[in-house]
């Protein structure tokens, strides 16, 4: 009974760790209580869940969907997206003008309009903007860093097929900016934030261009990492990586203010996460809410908002696969296909059936497309007439625990297609590998055989979907298909999108007819949101600041 | 004590160096590397190919060895390709996290595995040993990840007692210090945003916390059993020393010898278990960034964090085996 405390050290020591981090815990519960919430006054603070932490904060270096999230509330481009949908839309440009040639864009620039940093936005800040693209060197090249630059305006200062040539400002509020052949989706393309713009001022004073490092590692610049400076309605606070950044607004925004007045996106990189921290309160809204959790979340009270979809999902054929090259064949696998069940047990709400490798909102699209209906007597017939009226065994390569916006469940499709395909005969291997390893395995090299793949639409541009595709010999597809090819090079030398409207629709039609895939759905992906959020501006291209989302007092 | 030490870091040169060369080729065999995961979609070969280049993952694998080590050895450990930010750089912002929530999981395991290891020895055979022996079964046996799961949902989506995820709540505006959360909170006198750094460590905690915990009850339980039964023990007993004096001078500091064995290879676990539970719990620590880069192959992150731990690894053992020859004095004579 008698403790002599001596002797009762190592115990206790122990015991009273313990006990005082419970104690520690419990008043901290009690605390809590009383401040979360939002009890004092309307909160203008919009948490949401990123998947991940953007890339780079200077948008002309980054290509991936989150970065640009980020860039849309702190950037604004020339060209912007109307409301609703993929089409352009005046932004920092109030309106352009095409030359006769169609090389020449003259840009009537907005009035009054400073970047973040006070810095008057006019015809030399879209000159700077645009002669810092041109110009890029070494490193900031790779299609890691400047990707869409690199690829829709086809190379730099000195490269024979560079589209660019020159920009001058003609008046304080104008200028013009000059290709060197017609590019059709130069406008359009205008619309994605790597071409937003941004403070020459701060982009030379932050080096913006110093991507430094070894060759082997480019570092990141001061600028890309702490200081973007744009236009838009929000400003850059801070970014603890990792973990979230912060943005407030910008009080001399020249548009709307709206009721977020600061933005925090958290990193949460698993869906799982995101979907429990929306329904214990700690965020606000999230992105690509799985399929399965949709009816769930909207029972519990939440709002699910689905996008228009501006994706596509396909079932890839590689003709290097010698059953593959006969058409016959990939045409019995097309009638095999029944899409309305597919989508109806594996894909989201609102998700489209495809017809053809562009969702029905872009320029092209062919109403009269010719389409395999799914009709396996007919699929039998043709596997028979080719040679195999037994079926034959194939190997149907899919990505596993990866989700896509034009792709939630890949293992869901995967069952689903591989039971159809059964029903013809097609017996399959399946081929499932991890995301980086399946898409080495699936673009560069020929061993899958049909593999599932899709697209999300950057921008209204036809060529960014078919063209992505079918441009070019690819190991993907394993086809060589010149009369394919010179066709999609013809159209997108076109300047005029009202002269590409037919050549695409044709195109659309010929690829139909040569089935280098099955065009299976076009997904729509769907944001969740709190009870407080009454309306956020839904975007098929995500084209959505948060200025414009409305909140409950 | 000291020419014990000087061996032991002279040992840790070659073990290093054979890992570092382990780690390059394991990463470098991970199929579809750095720029297919950068690229996504977009990876054609040809893209593919430039990025390669660039990164320099085009050239012979023995001098991108060479290069690597050659700036390893004046501390560069590389640049992150997801990130493009220092690899030192982004383990110093996300160790501290990590080293919080290693913390908390070693107060719950010992904090609790002890006494019920002690408890379950002393009560031998009887309810309270039964209690124990199954509360440590089901500790060892269930998956950290499910765990975790389990918990976030109960206590945090259900009942709302704990915060879901992340390190703190993202509208306190706390100020960074040390990096260490709830610490930074006790020294700029914001002890709101040390309570909710703490809240936000228990969860994850517990979660991490428990194998461990499990296991340092068997091992407390099996070695105090050991030793009561030791001749030395009945010898004390005999000459009617008190219980209390026994149980501390005789038991629990001779029985702790195969515990702390056993809490240093633990804190090995701790970390490696971490990358779990900080997925489950969004919380920005090593073991979330670990993952992250494995899935994005990003080779730098994955070989400096590695090494970084297996040094840590290293010095957590040097560490077990000195505290060895101050729990027992039979160690420091040889």
């Amino acid at each position: 009974m008698r403790a002599t405390s001596r002797h009762t050290r190592p115990f206790s020591a122990i015991a009273l760790l313990a006990v005082g981090a419970i104690a520690l815990t419990g008043c901290v519960q009690s605390e809590r209580g009383t401040d979360a919430g939002d009890g004092d006054g309307p909160d203008g603070t919009f948490v949401f869940a990123a998947s991940g932490d953007p890339v780079s904060l200077d948008p002309a270096f980054a290509s991936d969907g989150e970065s640009f999230r980020v860039a849309r509330q702190m950037f604004e481009g020339l060209v912007g997206v109307e409301a609703g949908s993929a089409d352009p839309a005046p932004l920092l440009a109030e309106s352009w003008e095409q030359s006769e040639d169609g090389l020449s864009y003259t840009f009537q620039l907005q009035e009054g309009v400073t970047f973040h940093d006070g810095t008057p936005f006019d015809g030399e800040a879209v000159c700077a903007n645009f002669d810092r693209w041109y110009n890029f060197e070494g490193l900031a090249q790779s299609p890691g860093l400047a990707y869409y630059y690199g690829s829709l305006f086809r190379g730099y200062a000195g490269d024979d097929d560079a589209l660019y040539e020159s920009c001058e400002a003609t008046a304080e509020t104008e200028a013009v900016i000059t290709l060197t052949t017609p590019f059709a989706g130069f406008i359009a393309s205008l619309s994605l934030p790597a071409f937003s713009m941004q403070s020459p001022t701060a982009l030379a004073e932050y080096g913006a261009d110093e991507v430094g490092g070894t060759d082997e590692a480019p570092v990141l610049s001061e600028y890309a990492t702490a200081y973007p400076t744009g236009t838009g309605p929000y400003v850059f606070e801070s970014w603890d990586v990792g973990s979230q950044l912060e943005l407030s607004a910008n009080p001399d925004y020249w548009g709307e203010a709206g009721d977020v007045t600061d933005i925090i996106f958290r990193v949460i990189d698993d869906p799982n996460a995101r979907r429990q921290a929306l329904e214990a309160g700690s965020i606000d809204g999230y992105d690509l809410v799985a399929p399965a959790d949709t009816v769930a979340l909207e029972d519990a009270g939440f709002q699910i908002v689905p996008r228009d979809p501006f994706t596509i999902l396909y079932l890839g054929f590689n003709q290097a696969i010698p059953e593959l090259a006969d058409v016959r064949v990939r045409q019995a696998i097309s009638q095999a296909i029944d899409k309305e069940q597919l989508i109806a047990q594996t894909l989201p709400e609102g998700t489209q059936l495809a017809t053809q490798f562009i969702p029905p909102v872009v320029a092209g699209y062919n109403e009269d497309v010719t389409t395999y209906d799914y009709d396996p007597e007919a699929a039998r017939a043709l596997l028979a007439d080719a040679g195999y009226p037994d079926g034959f065994s194939l190997d149907f390569n899919y990505p596993t625990n990866i989700s896509r916006p034009y792709m939630p469940t890949p293992e869901q499709v995967f069952t689903n297609l591989s039971s159809q395909l059964a029903e013809i005969g097609i017996t399959v291997n399946p081929q499932p590998n991890e995301w980086g390893e399946y898409l080495n395995r699936v673009q560069n090299t020929e061993d899958h055989g049909i593999h599932l793949l899709g697209w999300t639409g950057d921008y209204n541009d036809t060529d960014n979907f078919v063209g992505v595709f079918f441009g070019a010999e690819k190991p993907e597809f394993g086809f060589d298909n010149p009369e394919l090819f010179a066709a999609l090079d013809e159209a997108r030398g076109v300047a005029d999108l009202e002269e590409q409207l037919p050549l695409y629709e044709s195109i659309n039609e010929q690829i139909a007819e040569f089935i280098p895939a099955v065009p299976l759905a076009h997904p729509a992906p769907s944001l969740a949101f709190g009870e407080r959020v009454e309306s956020y501006p839904v975007s098929p291209v995500n084209d959505e600041v948060f200025n414009l989302i409305e909140l409950a007092d | 004590m000291l020419r014990l030490i000087g061996k032991r870091v002279a040992l840790l040169v070659p073990t290093l160096f054979g890992l570092s060369l382990l780690l390059f080729l394991w990463v470098r065999s991970l199929p579809g590397g750095p720029a297919t995961a950068l690229l996504g979609e977009r990876a054609t070969p040809e893209r593919v190919a430039e990025v390669n280049a660039a990164y320099g993952f085009d050239r012979p694998i023995l001098e991108q060895y060479v290069t690597y080590i050659g700036r390893l050895v004046s501390g560069d450990f590389g640049v992150s390709i997801q990130t493009g930010r220092p690899v030192l750089e982004e383990f110093a912002n996300r160790f501290p996290a990590t080293i919080e929530l290693t913390i908390v999981a070693l107060i719950v395991a010992i904090g609790i595995g002890i006494p019920l290891g002690y408890l379950s020895a002393k009560y031998y055979g009887k309810a309270p040993d039964h209690i124990a022996v199954v509360v440590s079964l089901l500790g060892v046996t269930i998956p950290v990840f499910f765990l975790a799961f389990i918990l976030k949902y109960v206590f945090a989506v259900e009942l709302g007692w704990f915060p879901p995820d992340g390190r703190q709540d993202p509208r306190i505006d706390a100020t960074d210090v040390t990096g260490f959360a709830v610490l930074d909170g006790l020294l700029t006198g914001e002890f709101d945003a040390s309570g909710d750094a703490l809240m936000h460590l228990v969860l994850p905690g517990i979660a991490l916390g428990t194998i461990p915990l499990a296991i340092i009850a068997r091992i407390t339980r099996a070695s105090v059993l050991e030793v009561t039964g030791a001749d030395y023990v009945r010898t004390a007993r005999a000459k009617g020393l008190s219980g209390g004096l026994i149980r501390d001078r005789f038991v629990l500091r001779n029985a702790l010898l195969p515990v702390v064995t056993t809490i240093g290879l633990q804190l090995g676990l701790l970390i490696s278990g971490a990358v779990l539970t900080e997925t489950v719990f969004a919380f920005a620590g090593i073991g979330n960034f670990l993952a992250d880069a494995i899935f994005r192959r990003d080779f730098p992150v994955l070989q400096g964090f590695i090494l970084f731990i297996a040094i840590l690894y290293a010095l957590i053992n040097l560490i077990v085996d000195i505290s060895y020859s101050i729990i027992d004095p039979r160690v420091r004579v040889q």
